[in-house]
């Protein structure tokens, strides 16, 4: 699946990384806290996750992630925007509730264990 | 490389937004030295969690990295409370972080031991009101 998939599937807003939407994304990792992200993610390419602020960014960053979904119509502020960019994230923002979201992905073929590479 | 690089960072106590700057910087420059992807995870993932502390456990601090022939060293310094227990904040799920930084996404007391799990190497020293200094080291093999 890429992310262009993704975008489609969710109806998902995309808030940067328009150009790189190619890349191909097999897992995904959902939660709010950053802390557990850092603790129990393994190599997932999708953070999907409802919290607003810089450190998700730098979150998905340190852990080499290629894209954030925002469930629940929220959308990034530029400063986080400049951030993604920066760090070649895309950035995707959804109508839909984690649980939705979660679900979607998860029915059309997205795992919880981590791309492998 | 023969001699060792040094990169060293403030990271500001006050400013929540830019937790974290340092930590995205080395891991920049990192890459740019072409060092192995799995070392740069290992290093951003503890010097994260560790700059994370400085700036919700302590005010703020000084972050260094040093690269050599070997490992990547990574120290962080505070001038914050210091930690009473080190044995006890070294425990899965410990925190002391108030609602406030946990409503930010943080502060589910894994961040000492995930920085330990990690590395290859760990060391806390710690004094009550004087801050605390926390030395790691992720080597190549
Ligand atoms: N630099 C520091 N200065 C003072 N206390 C710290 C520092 N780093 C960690 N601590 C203490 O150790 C506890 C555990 O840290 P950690 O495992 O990172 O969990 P968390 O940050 O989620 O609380 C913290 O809640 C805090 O009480
Ligand atoms: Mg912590």
């Amino acid at each position: 699946m890429t992310i262009h998939d993704i975008k489609e599937l969710l109806d998902a807003r995309v808030c940067c990384g328009e150009e790189i939407l190619n890349r191909s994304i097999l897992s995904a990792c959902a939660s709010d806290m950053m802390s557990d992200v850092l603790a129990f993610a393994k190599n997932q390419a999708i953070l999907v996750t409802g919290l607003m602020n810089p450190q998700v960014i730098r979150t998905a960053e340190m852990m080499d992630m290629k894209c954030i979904v925002f469930v629940r119509s929220k959308m990034p502020s530029d400063e986080m925007v400049n951030l993604a960019e920066s760090c070649s994230i895309v950035l995707l923002s959804t109508d839909m509730l984690m649980f939705e979201t979660c679900g979607v992905l998860f029915t059309k073929g997205l795992i919880g264990k981590g791309d492998t590479q | 490389m023969s001699e060792e690089l040094k990169f060293t960072y403030n990271v500001d106590g006050e400013d929540f937004n830019s937790a974290g700057q340092a930590s995205v910087s080395v891991k920049k420059n990192l890459r740019q030295l072409g060092i192995d992807p799995e070392i740069i995870r290992k290093v951003s993932i503890a010097m994260y969690e560790g700059e994370i502390n400085m700036v919700i456990h302590a005010h703020g601090g000084t972050a260094d990295v040093f690269v050599d022939d070997e490992k990547i060293g990574i120290v962080l310094s505070d001038k914050g409370p210091g930690i009473a227990d080190i044995s006890k904040a070294m425990q899965e799920g410990y925190s002391t972080a108030t609602d406030t930084v946990r409503a930010l996404g943080f502060g589910a007391g894994m961040g000492l031991p995930n920085m330990k799990r990690y590395t290859d190497y760990m060391n806390i020293e710690s004094q009550i009101g004087e801050g605390t200094t926390i030395t790691m080291h992720v080597k190549y093999q």
